[in-house]
């Protein structure tokens, strides 16, 4: 199966929201093998100027693969989950990730480029806190390329 | 104490650290990431796909290697960019029971670039597992007081 060219510029809407919780942050820390106390200790983090426990600069990864699983998963898309690999990563961070929060994430797909079989794909999340009301308050952008390897690749 | 930036200068060092990865932490990241893809824990699967071997995620090594950088700037907060193209997988051996590590991998960063203006440093890391970059164009931007 080969890579649904019209890919390129659709878009997922925010499906689920991904609530922040402390120990899921402390958990992440762990495994990335950071040790800063804001990652676990309220006080420490709020002696840093931050409302609670802060998330490691790439827990949106987190969020962000959601949202890309909804492309992945798509019949529609022609992707070959085993035959992903990530090819290039980046957090752009409007705010940091705090321990409370409630995210929703928006996917994009900016770019699809054939690459001898396989395809390399661009996608873009954008990662919105929300509160009880309507308003939405941005967090994070991810941008994320994926190479899909063609048969022999 | 988070560095200054009117005492930083481009190349300067921000210091070096060794990350040893056994298959427990790969595990342990794909528990807390929810990535799952057996090419990070079973060694069947990965060589099946023709990988060498089990490899460490991407994330991970993205993921642990910018601690020298939250810590150097005191606040995991302050790192307000950091992107990475990932070049080469790092091949974890299965060292269990051992208490040896089954990779190593190198972490060193310099300031690449300041913005006096934006009040922001880019700190620019090398990533090495067995003498070859891992990641590349590996690059962080720290808001400073």
């Amino acid at each position: 199966m080969t890579i649904n060219p019209d890919l390129q510029g659709r878009s997922y809407p925010a499906v689920e929201v991904y609530d922040v919780g402390r120990e899921k942050i402390r958990e992440f820390a762990r495994a990335v093998k950071a040790t800063n106390p804001a990652h676990f200790d309220v006080q420490a983090a709020q002696a840093l100027g931050h409302g609670d426990l802060v998330a490691p600069p790439t827990f949106a990864i987190i969020v962000a693969q959601r949202a890309d699983a909804q492309l992945i998963e798509d019949p529609d898309s022609g992707i070959d989950f085993s035959r992903v690999v990530h090819a290039d990563q980046r957090f752009t961070h409007h705010r940091p990730i705090v321990a409370g929060d409630q995210l929703i994430a928006e996917l994009h797909v900016d770019g699809v480029r054939a690459m001898g079989g396989g395809a390399m794909i661009t996608t873009r999340a954008e990662i919105f806190a929300v509160g009880d009301g309507t308003q939405r308050e941005k967090v994070a952008t991810t941008t994320s390329s994926i190479l899909v390897r063609g048969e022999g690749q | 104490m988070a560095p200054k930036l009117e005492e930083l200068s481009v190349g300067q060092e921000i210091g070096t650290r060794s990350i040893a990865v056994t298959r427990q932490d790969l595990v342990k990241y794909a528990g807390a990431s929810g990535d799952f893809n057996p090419i990070h824990w079973n060694e069947a699967f990965a060589t099946g796909v023709e990988l060498p071997g089990v490899i460490a995620h991407g994330m991970f090594t993205m993921g642990s290697a910018v601690q020298l950088v939250s810590d150097w700037a005191g606040d995991p907060g302050a790192v307000v960019d950091y992107q990475t193209r990932f070049t080469k997988p790092v091949i974890v051996a299965d060292t269990t029971g051992t208490g040896e590590p089954g990779a190593v991998i190198e972490v060193s960063g310099a300031v690449g670039a300041i913005d006096a203006d934006a009040r922001t440093a880019r700190v620019d890391l090398t990533v090495t597992y067995d003498g070859q970059r891992v990641l590349m164009k590996s690059q962080a931007v720290v808001k400073l007081p």
